[in-house]
């Protein structure tokens, strides 16, 4: 069983079997427009709930992309170096920034599900 | 971006690849006849070399053509730019005004191109005298005590600024004051030179009237707060009204106040920054004292220092030891500036600046710098007004305003037109566009500077062109807007391919296929 | 006033458009305080172009030009002939009046030159990419060694003693206010400087110059690879660019950032400035890369065209986060490095550099010939160093009395320290001829 959950700050976090995978959300990636580089975490990182994970730049933007959830980081996205255009056209799917040994599961409770974020989203517009 | 669209391109594809006046240049590497060569130099001894034995193995790779082929390379490229000398060239805070040809002259003197500068002072003294009177001006303009001359431009002026603020505050043993005051408008330079100093950015929002909101930056202050980063006349084209009571609070709390002086073009002559409170600012000289731009430089910022902060100057500066003009170029050396903060630069300064800025200055005399600023504040409101005229052209604040006028692209909603579109139809109407999307604060900014250099006949013609532009976008033609430009050497460029994949310089073609491999 | 277009009638006329009674209603949000109302004293009024020309032409005669006598002065700027075509084509009012070429459809001679400007520096020291150049040489390095902090994200950078106190100086400026560790040699005027013994596990980067600031030429593979075995990056910085024609390039030797000075390819001495950092590094690095940079790619139309790129990391858009505050290049000098560079090509590149390196022998023999003069420099390219029997500053002041610009006295560069007061650095170009020379030696002989 898999779950996803969705942050404020467009970040979405699917924990399967005790990983969790980390990317941003369709809807960021239609704001931030052509993604040309990603900047990801060295592997073994130890990152807090809300700080810089990875950086995010499109042509004239860079976004901090911020940890969901406390955790390790145990591997990253190496696809992203050479095809950065990924995170555009498959944000949820082979977009994916990073992968986290979670070190609280509790915190994923606070996080939005699908459709809290589909209206955040819409509230916010 | 990439899918090629030439359907509505204006002209179809010449045979040679060049378009009448505008020639199709290769890149010199792909021009290279080996054995060419553009200059004839007498042939050198061969004499044993005493270079250790770390000769250079192979070649350089460097292409060989004769002088003509150069001439006409860069001839043909220059003539792929806009320029002042042909344009108009609204670009809103960076000032693109006439670049008079004495300045070029008088910087090519060989008494000041043709001197080193480790000479001995006794052989330099025209040189030095040339940087004392320029400081005499920009103190005199400014109404402040000491000015810094070595900044190479204006971001390193701010460095330059913030440094003294931090020599300062680390002086007065104070080393929990790092946090730094900026405002949302500000250029990116401040919160970059603030940060590359170790200090904390802290945000000021600014309020409707596109002014500092000064009750949000006293709840700032604190006896953590290092100083304050105001553009003043501030990015918006407004002058902060607000800039006593600043000065006065952060001095108040402390902290310094560091004026960028980008735009100190508008106020040249008729105001001092000194009466306002400043501590530190730096003077563009490319700007303001109009030397020329250079298609990104070279530059130069020399900074204004209050009493408080002049003791912490950088390194050189100029004295006069009752006889002659000497360098100081270690703190302490001549029994000065024994609490600089030490060096920013290879030598002086940027002396060839310093001498086209000081012929400007000759050349206007007090009363034309002050003419000056009263022209470009005249022209940005005159356009401003011409703009807005029957409601056309969205200005973001009342007016009047300084030296250059802020719209937004309010008057395009519901087009499909934005501002990056208005600026591409404007390159084909032959007018560089306005500065876009800067400053931050409101939303798709338009910045329009004419500057005091353009005729009421130039300004005329300009307005009638946006204005025209404008209907255009609200009558709907999108398409139009989209496709724009169409008259210039070249079309919208991929941004997004040049950055994913950077290509940063030239490789020879097997080169090229090998690393596809 | 002939920079101002507006007559009187065109003042009243706009402003009666905007609807204001005088130019001061435009200026009412500023306090009386601040406002200058009447004249400003002690400033002259406006001049015509004769008389300014001749005001500052007479400032300019009290200098002594360094090609109007027999000079030889280095330590960092370097007077090499400029060919005419330079001066001319940057002086075209396309290029020198343009701003930065944020308007790649209108800015593609700015943009081609950078283009080809980059790819010449790259070649010249061996290195993968480089920037569209920076404030100075000094600057440079000064940024080198905080992109190497990034890059290692270690906080110590190991400075050569043979670093030109300028770089060193603007380097450890920055390091006292962002916090990193200098490892700062003691300066040798007899070469030789054991680096490797000061790399550690923290060392970001080794910064050495090559020549040094004395004028040794030394092989620095051995130290690259040192510093590759600590996980530490090799800084070379060249601030005599005519070097690059005859020396092995800092890549092939193995160095990870390549800084220097441009000024000696077609720019003058300006009295030190405005002169023209250059700034090259690997392909793996370039994110990491300070300043601007140009980049290929297509328009809508499938052309090849030029715009600036990577523009993320700069101050503009990253704002407290940028890899520097930097705003500017040096963009017309960087133009007339490109267009000298052009000329001389391959071959005048290299001709240029043994004529340098002639000059320089035929000048170190002439001084080793004279009673008292020892030069200390035995491997070295257009610059070496010589022992004094006194004071190098007070030989250097009797000398420009009779004429000759003999070089730079070390007390200079090191007022502080007294060891090092003997010693002249004396530089020779393809500028001096064998007559300049005899003059030196001439007249040292005469003064010591």
């Amino acid at each position: 069983m898999s779950t996803t959950k969705f942050t404020k700050d467009h970040e979405w976090i699917r924990v399967e079997n005790g990983v969790a995978t980390v990317g941003i959300t369709d809807h960021a990636q239609n704001q931030l427009g052509d993604i040309v580089f990603v900047e990801l975490p060295e592997i073994g990182k130890d990152v807090a709930k809300g700080d810089d994970a990875a950086v995010v730049e499109s042509v004239k933007a860079a976004s901090e992309v911020y940890a969901p959830v406390a955790g390790k980081v145990t591997e990253v996205n190496e696809a992203l170096a050479d095809d950065p255009s990924l995170v555009n056209t498959d944000p949820t799917g082979g977009g994916w920034f990073l992968k986290l040994e979670i070190a609280d599961p509790s915190q994923l409770d606070g996080l939005m599900d699908e459709a809290a974020y589909a209206s955040y989203v819409e509230e916010s517009e | 971006m990439t899918e090629r669209t030439r359907t509505d391109t204006v002209e179809a594809e010449t045979l040679s690849g060049h378009r009448g006046l505008d020639v199709d240049e290769a890149l010199i590497f792909e021009m290279d006849s080996p054995g060419k060569t553009g200059v004839d130099l007498p042939e050198a001894p061969r004499d044993r070399p005493r270079l250790g034995g770390v000769t250079r193995r192979g070649p350089i790779g460097l292409p060989g053509l004769a002088e003509p082929e150069v001439v006409r390379h860069y001839t043909n490229l220059s003539r792929k730019n806009m320029a002042i000398d042909t344009t108009m060239y609204p670009l809103g805070s960076c000032t693109m005004k006439h670049n008079p040809r004495l300045n070029e002259k008088m910087a090519r003197l060989p008494g000041f191109a043709d001197i080193h500068p480790l000479q001995p002072e006794e052989t330099v003294q025209g040189a030095l005298a040339l940087i004392d009177r320029l400081a005499h001006w920009l103190k005199t303009l400014t109404g402040m005590p000491a000015v810094a001359m070595s900044p190479g431009a204006g971001a390193h002026g701010e460095l330059c600024g913030m440094m003294a603020i931090r020599a300062a505050i680390d002086a007065r043993g104070e080393d929990g004051r790092r946090r730094v005051l900026v405002p949302e408008s500000a250029h990116g330079t401040n919160p970059a030179t603030a940060a590359a100093l170790g200090f904390k950015v802290d945000s000021v929002p600014g309020g409707e009237d596109g002014k500092v909101d000064i009750e949000a930056f006293k709840a700032k202050l604190g006896d953590d707060v290092a100083g304050i980063m105001l553009t003043n006349p501030n990015t918006c084209g407004l002058f902060e009204n607000d800039i006593r009571a600043i000065a006065d609070a952060i001095h108040e709390a402390g902290g310094y106040f560091y004026c960028d002086g980008a735009n100190f073009n508008a106020i040249a002559g008729r105001v001092r920054p000194g009466d306002l409170g400043i501590d530190a600012m730096h003077i563009n000289l490319h700007k303001t004292f109009s030397t020329p731009h250079g298609g990104g430089g070279p530059g130069s910022g020399p900074v204004v220092l209050s009493d408080a902060l002049a003791p912490y100057a950088p390194v050189p500066a100029v004295i006069h030891d009752g006889e002659r003009f000497r360098l100081v170029e270690t703190p302490g050396q001549h029994g000065h500036l024994g609490q600089s903060f030490g060096r920013m630069k290879g030598f002086q300064g940027q002396m060839g600046m310093f001498v086209r800025a000081l012929a400007y200055m000759l050349s206007h005399g007090a009363d034309g710098v002050r003419q000056a600023s009263e022209d470009a504040v005249l022209n940005a409101n005159y356009v401003r007004e011409e703009l807005a005229r029957d409601g056309l052209m969205s200005p973001s604040y009342p007016g009047p305003c300084m030296h250059e006028a802020l719209f937004d692209e309010r008057f395009l909603k519901g087009t499909g037109v934005s501002t990056l579109d208005i600026a591409k139809a404007l390159l084909d109407e032959g007018f560089h566009p306005m500065t876009m999307y800067f400053p931050l604060v409101v939303h798709g900014a338009m910045l329009i500077e004419p500057t005091e250099s353009e005729s009421k006949d130039t300004l005329d013609r300009f307005i009638l062109t946006l204005r025209g532009l404008a209907e255009r976008a609200r009558a709907g033609d999108a398409e139009f807007f989209h496709g724009a430009p169409r008259r210039v050497p070249l079309r919208r460029l991929d941004e997004t391919t040049a950055a994913r994949k950077p290509v940063l310089r030239w490789k020879p073609e097997e080169a090229v296929r090998e690393a596809a491999e | 006033m002939r920079y101002l277009p507006h007559t009187d009638d065109d003042r009243r006329s706009m402003l009666a458009a905007i609807g204001v009674k005088s130019i001061d209603d435009l200026y009412r949000d500023v306090p009386d305080a601040a406002r200058i109302d009447g004249p400003i004293y002690d400033l002259p009024l406006h001049a015509g172009e004769m008389e300014v020309e001749r005001d500052l032409a007479a400032l300019a005669a009290k200098n002594v030009a360094a090609g109007s006598v027999p000079s030889f002065l280095g330590a960092g700027a370097y007077r090499h002939h400029v060919p005419a075509t330079v001066d001319h084509l940057i002086q075209r009012g396309e290029f020198l009046t343009a701003y930065t070429p944020y308007q790649p459809e209108v800015s593609q001679g700015t943009l081609q030159a950078l283009f080809e400007f980059q790819t010449q520096v790259a070649l010249l020291t061996g290195m993968d990419v480089a920037n569209a150049s920076m404030y100075d040489g000094a600057t440079a390095c000064a940024e080198a060694v905080m992109m190497a902090n990034r890059v290692t994200k270690r906080g110590k950078a190991v400075l050569a003693g043979g670093l030109h106190p300028h770089y060193r100086d603007v380097t450890r400026n920055l390091s006292h206010y962002t916090g990193f560790q200098l490892d700062e040699g003691a300066p040798n005027p007899d070469g030789g400087e054991d680096l490797e013994a000061r790399l550690d596990d923290h060392t970001s980067c080794v910064v050495v110059q090559n020549p040094d600031v004395f004028g040794h030429v030394r092989d620095l593979s051995g130290l690259a690879q040192a510093c590759r075995d600590k996980g530490a990056l090799l800084v070379v910085v060249v601030t005599e660019a005519v070097s690059l024609g005859l020396i092995e390039s800092p890549g092939a030797m193995g160095a990870d950032i390549v800084v220097g000075e441009g000024q000696a390819i077609g720019n003058t001495l300006n009295f030190g400035g405005p002169h023209v950092g250059l700034f090259a590094t690997r392909d793996k690095l370039v994110r990491q890369m300070p300043g601007r940079v140009c980049g290929q790619t297509t328009d809508a139309d499938g052309r090849r065209g030029f715009v600036l790129t990577l523009s993320t990391r700069e101050q503009h858009i990253r704002r407290e986060k940028a890899t520097s505050n930097i705003c500017t290049n040096s963009g017309l000098c960087a133009l007339a490095f490109t267009i000298h560079m052009a000329l001389l090509g391959e071959q005048g590149f290299r001709g240029l550099a043994e004529l340098n390196h002639a000059a320089a022998c035929r000048t170190a023999d002439a001084l080793a010939a004279i009673d008292g003069v020892e030069v200390l420099t035995d491997a070295f390219f257009n610059e070496i160093t010589v022992r004094l029997p006194r004071p190098a500053a007070e030989v250097v002041s009797d000398l420009a009395a009779r004429g000759v610009l003999a070089g730079v006295p070390a007390s200079r560069l090191w007022p502080e320290r007294d060891d090092l007061a003997d010693l002249l650095i004396v530089a020779s170009t393809e500028t001096n001829t064998g007559d300049d020379v005899a003059a030196l030696a001439a007249a040292l002989e005469e003064v010591l």
